[in-house]
C-alpha cells in the first residue's frame, strides 16, 4: 500500500488577541495510507482539528502553517497556491464538519449545496449530479432519498443533516474525507445511526479518512489506526487494537483510565427518616398558558421522585427530554405550574423569589458551562465571597479565610483567588463553580451536566472530587447528565427521562441488563463501548430505533 | 473543538495595547478638554471686542488665525467656542447615556411589561429624526443653553437605551445571573454588581460615538441659527457667522470647521483603535 | 399551507401604526403645550383682549389639549393639514410642490449612493484587511466625523469658488436641459451622498464580514469555491436582511441631511420650508412638515423590516 498522505514536521502558528505568536502545532508527522481511516484523538486544545484542516490547505483565522509539509497525493497542500488548492478541495479531499446545522447555508436547498462541488469543479451535468446525490442519500440510509434534497436545511433533523453533509463530501469522489467530530453534537441513539451510515459508505467505497474526535469509544468503531495528540504534539500512534489494548504512552493510559471509571461503592448512608427532597406530579413548561391551566409547551408532564439524605439521584435522557427543565423547576428558576416540592419536610414555593433565604441556601444549583456561570468581570474571591456575605454575613478577615478553605476543599491553589475566570482552565473554572455552591453550605446540590463541557480526564477528576466532598460534608446530589458513565460513577439511583416524563428508575448496576422500558434498553445499548467490534455486533430493533429517536 | 485554546489566557492582566493612532486621538481630545477648561485665561483678546480694523482679516502675527466678519480675533473666539461645543456636548451625552443605560439595564433585568413598554416608547421616540426634533423644540421653546442640553440629551436617550439594553439582555441570559437570582439577590445588586461591570467597556465606547453625534448635531443646529445664540458662539455658530467669507476662503470660516473635525475624527480614531474586547458590538 | 412570514409582517405593521401614533402625539404636544400663547403671538402685543379671546375660540385654543389633538389628527387623516399662520394659505398647498422637489433630491441621492455604497461595502468586506479595505474604512470614518454643512461648504469652496464649475445656489425650477440638472443637483446630491453612503458602506461591510465568518461560508471555501463564489452565492443571500436594514437606516439620515443641504443651497424643498417656518414660529406648518418627515422615515424602516422578514429563508 502506498501513502496517500504524508505529514512531516508540521508546525502551525496562531496569533493571540494580544498580538503574541504561539505555536499550536509543534512538529507533527504521520501518514495515511490509501483506503485507511486514521483517527486523531485528543482533548480540546490538542490541535486535532487544526491538523485535519491543514490537509485541506486551510487554517482558521489568525493561524498559519509555519513549517513542515502536508503532502496529499504528492502535492504539498501547505505550499500550493490558492487557486490550485481550491481545485483539490472537494475532488481529492473533502470535509465533514462538526455541526452540519451551521455548515449548511440556510438560504439554499440541500440538493443545491450537495451538488455544488460538481458545479464548482465542472465534474458532471446537474442531472447526473442529482442522480448521484440521491444514490448517496440511499447509501447513507436517509429517509425519502428522492425528495429530501428539495428541502431547506432547517427543515431536516440534526442527525440527517450530518449524513447529508457526508453526501456533500462524497459527491466529488475524493481520495480522502476529513471528519471533524461529526457525531459530537448528536444524541447517542442518533449517533449510532450516523456512525453506521458513515462506516458502511466508507467501507464500500474504500475511501481514506481522517476522523477527528475526543471520544475513544466512537473512534474504536471506525478507525484503523489512532493518533493520540496533546498540546499540539503527537503522543502515540498505533493500530486501534494496540492503542486500546496495550497503550505505551502514559497519556494514552490516562485517557483509557478515565474511560473505565470505578462504579460508586454502595452508599452507607441511612435510608431512614423522611426523604431530603420529594417531588410530586411536577408539571412545568414554556409559552402562553392555555385554557386548561397548562403551558403551551409542556417540558415536564407529571414527574415524581424522591432523594434520600446522603444519597445521589442521577437523571439521564437525551436532549429535549426535560431533564434540565426538571432541575430548573426544582430550583425555582422556572416555577412549576402544578405539583409539589417538599424539601426537608417543608413545602417549597414554586418560584425562587418566593422562597426564604434559608430555603434557597440549602438547595444550590451548579450549571454546565462554568464560562457563563462565573461572572467574567469578578475575581474568584469576589465570586466565592458573595454567598458568604449574603447567607452567612461574613466580612473581612473571616470571609477571606473561608474563601481559602473553600479553595482548599475543591483542591485549587489559594493564589487563584486574585484571578478572573478567564485566566483559569476549564477544569479549574468548574471547581470554582462548585465551590460557590459549597459556600452556601447546602444540603442538596443540583448538578446540571457539570462534566459535559470538560475533557474526559478532567471530568473524571471532578467526579472524584464530588465523591470525596460528599463523604466529608454529607451532601446529596441530583446529577443530571446525558453521559451514562458519569451517572453510573456517582449515583445510587438513576431515573430515565423521555419526552418530559420519568419512564423508569433503577439502580446503576441494572443499567446494563435490568432495564425494563424499551426506551431505556435502547438508550443503554446505544452508548459506545471501547470494543472495536461493538458497533458491528450490536443488534438493535430498527423499529424501536425509529420510534424513539425519530430525529 | 472549534476554538483554539491559547496559553495567553494564563497571563495575569490582559494587556490593553492601544496603538499610536489611538494615542494621537486621545491626545487631541485631551487638548480640547483642557482648552475648554482654561479658555478664559489664555485667550489673547476679549471675545466680543472688535480688535481688527479689517474684517475677515488674514492670518497675521497679531491675529494668528485671522479675524471674523466684524474684525474680532478668531483664535480667541475658537478657544472660547470649545467651551460651548465640548461643554454642552459632554453634559448632554452624560445625561443621555446615564438615563439610557440605567433604563436599559432595568428593562433587561425586569423583562415583562416594563421592558415592552419602555422599548416600544423609546423606539417610537427614535423614529423622530434627530435634527427634526431639535428644530421642533427650538421652534416651540426658543433656544437657550439649558434647552439645548436637554434637547440633545433626550434625542440620544433612546439610542443609549437600546444599546445598553441589548448588551444587558445578552448578559442577563448568562448562568451567573440565574445563580445570583436563585441566591435571592435583588434587582439593584444584579444591575450594579453583575451586569454593569460586564458592559461598561462597550457602554463607554458607545458614549464616545454618541458624543460625536451630539457634537455634529449641535454644530448643525448652530449652523442653522437654532443652537447657541449670540453673543455666545460655539464652533457651528462661528461657521454660520462667517459664512460670508466662504467665497474667498477666509480663515474665519475654515478654522472653526477644522476644530470640529479634529474633535470628532479623534474620538472616532480612539474608539476604532480600542482593544477588540471593548469595541465589540459598539459598531 | 399558510406562510409563516405573514403574522410577523402583520405584527410589524401594527407596531408601525402604534409608533406613528406615539410620534404624532409627541410632535403635537412638543409644539403646542409649551409656553407662549399662540393667539397673542399672532395678533401681536397690541391686540385687544377681546380680539385674542375671539381668535382663541376660532382656533379651538380654549378647548382641552386632548380634544385639540383629536381635531388635528382627524384633519391629518382627512388630508386637511390646516392653515399656515404666517401667510394664511392652506398648508397642503404649501407643502405639495415642495414635497416633490425634496423627493427628487432624495431620489437622485438614493440612486447614486445605494449602488456606490453597496459596491464599496461588499468589495471592502471581500478584501478585508487589505490596503483597499483600510482606505475605505479611514475615508468613511473621516466623512462620518464631520458635519454635513462642512461637506457642503467644502464642496462650494472647491467646485463653485475654486474651479467655478457649478453655481453655489440651486433653483430647481430653472432646470431645462440635462446639463442644467447636473449643474443644479450636483452639489446637493454630492453632499448628501457623502453622508448617506459612508454610513451605508460601514454597515454593509460589517454585515458581509459577519456572514463570511459563518461555518457555511467556511464550508463553501472547503468545497473548493472561489472567494467570489463564496461571497455571491453564500454570504450575500444571507446578508440581504442586514443590508436592506443598512440602506433604510442610512437613507433615513437623508432627513437630517436635507435640512442642512436645502438651507445651504437654498433649494426649495420641504426642509427649507420647515426651517423658514421655524423662523416665523408658524406652528401648524412645522407640525405638518415634521409629520411628513416622520411618516417618510417610518415607511422606510418598516419596508426594510418587511423585506428582511421576506428574505429570511427559514420563514419560507
Amino acid at each position: 500500500m502506498t501513502n496517500l498522505v504524508e505529514i512531516r514536521d508540521l508546525k502551525v502558528e496562531a496569533k493571540t488577541d494580544s498580538g503574541r505568536i504561539v505555536e499550536i502545532i509543534r512538529g507533527v508527522s504521520f501518514d495515511v495510507q490509501e483506503g485507511e481511516i486514521v483517527a486523531l484523538i485528543g482533548e480540546s486544545g490538542s490541535g486535532k482539528t487544526t491538523i485535519a484542516l491543514t490537509l485541506l490547505g486551510h487554517t482558521r483565522a489568525g493561524c498559519r502553517i509555519s513549517g513542515g509539509s502536508v503532502a496529499l497525493a504528492g502535492q504539498d497542500m501547505a505550499r500550493l497556491p490558492e487557486r490550485k488548492r481550491a481545485s483539490v478541495r472537494g475532488t481529492q479531499v473533502s470535509y465533514v464538519p462538526q455541526s452540519a446545522a451551521a455548515a449548511f447555508n440556510p438560504a439554499q436547498t440541500i440538493m443545491e449545496q450537495v451538488i455544488e462541488v460538481t458545479r464548482i469543479h465542472d465534474l458532471m451535468s446537474a442531472d447526473a449530479a442529482r442522480a448521484r446525490a440521491t444514490d448517496l442519500f440511499k447509501a447513507l440510509s436517509l429517509p425519502n432519498p428522492e425528495t429530501i434534497g428539495d428541502r431547506y436545511p432547517h427543515q431536516v433533523s440534526g442527525g440527517q443533516l450530518q449524513r447529508l453533509s457526508a453526501a456533500m463530501a462524497l459527491i466529488g469522489d475524493p481520495k480522502i474525507v476529513i471528519f471533524d467530530e461529526p457525531t459530537t453534537a448528536l444524541d447517542v441513539t442518533t449517533q449510532i445511526e450516523v456512525l453506521r451510515a458513515f462506516k458502511s459508505v466508507m467501507r464500500k467505497s474504500r475511501i481514506a479518512g481522517v476522523y477527528v474526535s475526543h471520544d475513544l469509544a466512537v473512534v474504536a468503531q471506525i478507525a484503523d489506526r489512532i493518533v493520540v495528540l496533546k498540546g499540539g504534539e503527537l503522543q502515540e500512534i498505533g493500530s486501534t487494537e494496540q492503542i486500546l489494548n496495550s497503550p505505551q504512552h502514559p497519556y494514552t493510559k490516562q485517557l483509557l483510565g478515565a474511560f473505565k471509571q470505578a462504579a460508586r461503592a454502595a452508599s452507607t448512608a441511612s435510608q431512614e427518616g423522611r426523604p431530603l427532597l420529594e417531588v410530586q406530579d411536577l408539571v412545568a413548561g414554556y409559552g402562553p398558558m392555555q385554557t386548561d391551566g397548562t403551558p403551551l409547551i409542556k417540558a415536564l408532564r407529571s414527574v415524581s421522585l424522591k432523594v434520600e439524605r446522603g444519597r445521589n439521584l442521577g437523571i439521564i435522557g437525551e436532549s429535549g427530554c426535560g431533564k434540565s427543565t426538571l432541575a430548573r423547576t426544582i430550583a425555582g428558576i422556572l416555577p412549576a405550574v402544578s405539583g409539589a416540592i417538599t424539601f426537608d419536610g417543608k413545602p417549597l414555593a414554586p418560584a425562587a423569589h418566593a422562597r426564604t433565604r434559608e430555603e434557597l441556601r440549602e438547595l444550590q444549583i451548579v450549571f454546565q458551562y462554568a464560562d457563563t456561570a462565573l461572572n467574567p468581570a469578578k475575581s474568584i474571591s469576589d465570586i466565592l465571597g458573595r454567598p458568604l456575605s449574603f447567607y452567612h454575613g461574613m466580612a473581612g478577615e473571616k470571609r477571606a479565610r473561608r474563601v481559602d478553605e473553600l479553595l482548599d476543599m475543591v483542591r485549587l491553589p489559594r493564589a487563584l483567588k486574585h484571578r478572573r475566570p478567564a485566566e483559569l482552565s476549564g477544569g479549574q473554572k468548574q471547581r470554582v463553580n462548585f465551590a460557590r455552591a459549597l459556600a452556601a453550605e447546602p444540603k442538596l446540590i443540583l448538578c446540571d451536566e457539570v462534566t459535559s463541557a470538560l475533557d474526559t480526564v478532567v471530568a473524571a477528576a471532578v467526579i472524584d472530587l464530588l465523591k470525596e466532598l460528599q463523604r466529608e460534608l454529607s451532601l446529596s446530589y441530583i446529577f443530571i447528565s446525558h453521559d451514562l458513565s458519569v451517572v453510573e460513577a456517582i449515583c445510587d439511583e438513576v431515573a430515565v427521562m423521555y419526552a418530559g416524563e420519568k419512564i423508569e428508575q433503577l439502580p446503576p448496576s441494572a443499567m446494563g441488563s435490568g432495564a425494563s422500558h424499551p426506551y431505556s434498553k435502547l438508550l443503554f445499548s446505544s452508548v459506545p463501548k471501547l470494543d472495536p467490534t461493538w458497533l458491528d455486533s450490536l443488534k438493535q430493533d430498527p423499529e424501536l430505533l425509529s420510534a424513539f429517536s425519530g430525529r | 473543538m472549534t476554538t483554539i485554546e491559547t496559553p495567553a489566557a494564563k497571563s495575569r492582566k490582559p494587556a490593553y495595547r492601544t496603538n499610536l493612532v489611538g494615542l494621537v486621538g486621545m491626545a487631541i481630545i485631551a487638548f480640547w478638554a483642557i482648552i475648554a477648561l482654561i479658555a478664559p485665561w489664555i485667550i489673547p483678546y476679549p471675545v466680543g471686542e472688535i480688535v481688527d480694523l479689517d474684517y475677515f482679516g488674514p492670518i497675521s502675527q497679531q491675529f494668528w488665525i485671522g479675524s471674523d466678519y466684524l474684525g474680532r480675533d478668531m483664535l480667541s473666539r475658537i478657544l472660547m467656542g470649545a467651551r460651548y461645543t465640548v461643554g454642552i456636548s459632554l453634559v448632554a451625552v452624560s445625561i443621555s447615556c446615564f438615563c439610557g443605560v440605567v433604563l436599559g439595564m432595568i428593562a433587561a433585568v425586569s423583562g415583562g411589561w416594563l421592558d415592552t413598554l419602555l422599548s416600544r416608547f423609546l423606539d417610537a421616540m427614535n423614529s423622530i429624526p434627530s435634527k427634526l426634533f431639535g428644530l421642533v423644540v427650538v421652534a416651540a421653546v426658543g433656544s437657550s443653553i439649558p434647552v439645548l442640553v436637554l434637547t440633545l440629551a433626550i434625542i440620544y436617550i433612546p439610542g443609549a437605551f437600546r444599546f445598553a439594553r441589548a448588551l444587558a439582555v445578552n448578559i442577563n441570559t448568562m448562568d451567573f445571573i440565574t445563580v445570583a437570582r436563585t441566591r435571592g439577590e435583588g434587582t439593584l445588586y444584579l444591575i450594579t454588581s453583575e451586569i454593569l461591570p460586564n458592559i461598561i467597556g462597550p457602554v463607554l465606547a458607545d458614549l464616545g460615538l454618541r458624543f460625536v453625534f451630539i457634537v455634529l448635531l449641535l454644530s448643525g443646529l448652530s449652523f442653522l441659527g437654532l443652537g447657541v445664540q449670540p453673543p455666545y458662539a460655539d464652533w457651528g455658530a462661528l461657521v454660520r457667522e462667517n459664512i460670508g467669507g466662504l467665497p474667498f476662503g477666509a480663515p474665519a470660516v475654515i478654522f472653526p470647521s477644522i476644530a470640529i473635525a479634529t474633535l470628532t475624527v479623534s474620538v472616532n480614531l480612539l474608539i476604532d483603535n480600542l482593544p477588540q474586547k471593548i469595541r465589540d458590538r459598539s459598531e | 399551507m399558510t406562510n409563516p412570514a405573514l403574522p410577523l409582517i402583520a405584527s410589524r405593521l401594527v407596531i408601525s401604526a402604534i409608533t406613528l401614533l406615539i410620534v404624532s402625539v409627541a410632535v403635537f404636544f412638543a409644539t403646542t403645550m409649551l409656553p407662549g400663547d399662540t393667539a397673542t403671538i399672532l395678533l401681536g402685543q397690541a391686540a385687544t383682549p377681546e380680539a385674542v379671546a375671539g381668535l382663541r375660540k376660532a382656533m379651538h385654543l380654549d378647548e382641552p389639549a386632548v380634544l385639540r389633538f383629536l381635531y388635528w389628527a382627524g384633519g391629518l387623516l382627512s388630508g386637511d393639514l390646516g392653515t399656515s399662520y404666517a401667510n394664511d394659505m392652506p398648508i397642503a398647498d404649501l407643502i405639495a410642490g415642495r414635497f416633490v422637489s425634496s423627493m427628487k433630491l432624495a431620489g437622485i441621492t438614493a440612486l447614486v449612493s445605494v449602488p456606490l455604497a453597496l459596491t464599496l461595502g461588499i468589495t471592502a468586506a471581500m478584501l478585508k484587511g487589505s490596503l483597499y479595505d483600510r482606505a475605505v474604512t479611514v475615508l468613511t470614518i473621516g466623512i462620518i466625523s464631520v458635519p454635513e454643512f462642512m461637506i457642503a461648504t467644502s464642496a462650494v469652496l472647491f467646485f463653485a469658488v475654486y474651479l467655478q464649475w457649478l453655481p453655489a445656489i440651486s433653483f430647481a425650477n430653472e432646470t431645462v436641459t440635462w446639463s442644467d440638472v447636473l449643474r443644479v443637483y450636483a452639489m446637493p446630491v454630492l453632499t448628501l451622498t457623502f453622508g448617506v453612503a459612508s454610513q451605508m458602506i460601514r454597515m454593509t461591510r460589517a454585515a458581509v464580514v459577519e456572514t463570511l465568518n459563518t461555518p457555511y461560508a467556511e464550508m463553501a471555501l472547503l468545497k473548493g469555491a472561489s472567494r467570489g463564489r463564496v461571497v455571491l452565492r453564500h454570504a450575500l443571500p444571507n446578508a440581504v436582511g442586514p443590508i436592506v436594514n443598512a440602506i433604510a437606516l442610512s437613507l433615513s439620515n437623508l432627513v437630517g441631511g436635507v435640512i442642512i443641504v436645502e438651507t445651504i443651497f437654498n433649494y426649495p424643498g420641504i426642509a427649507k420650508l420647515m426651517v423658514d417656518a421655524v423662523a416665523t414660529r408658524d406652528l401648524p406648518l412645522i407640525q405638518s412638515c415634521a409629520m411628513v418627515f416622520c411618516v417618510g422615515y417610518l415607511i422606510l424602516i418598516t419596508a426594510a423590516d418587511v423585506i428582511a422578514i421576506l428574505a429570511n429563508p427559514r420563514l419560507r
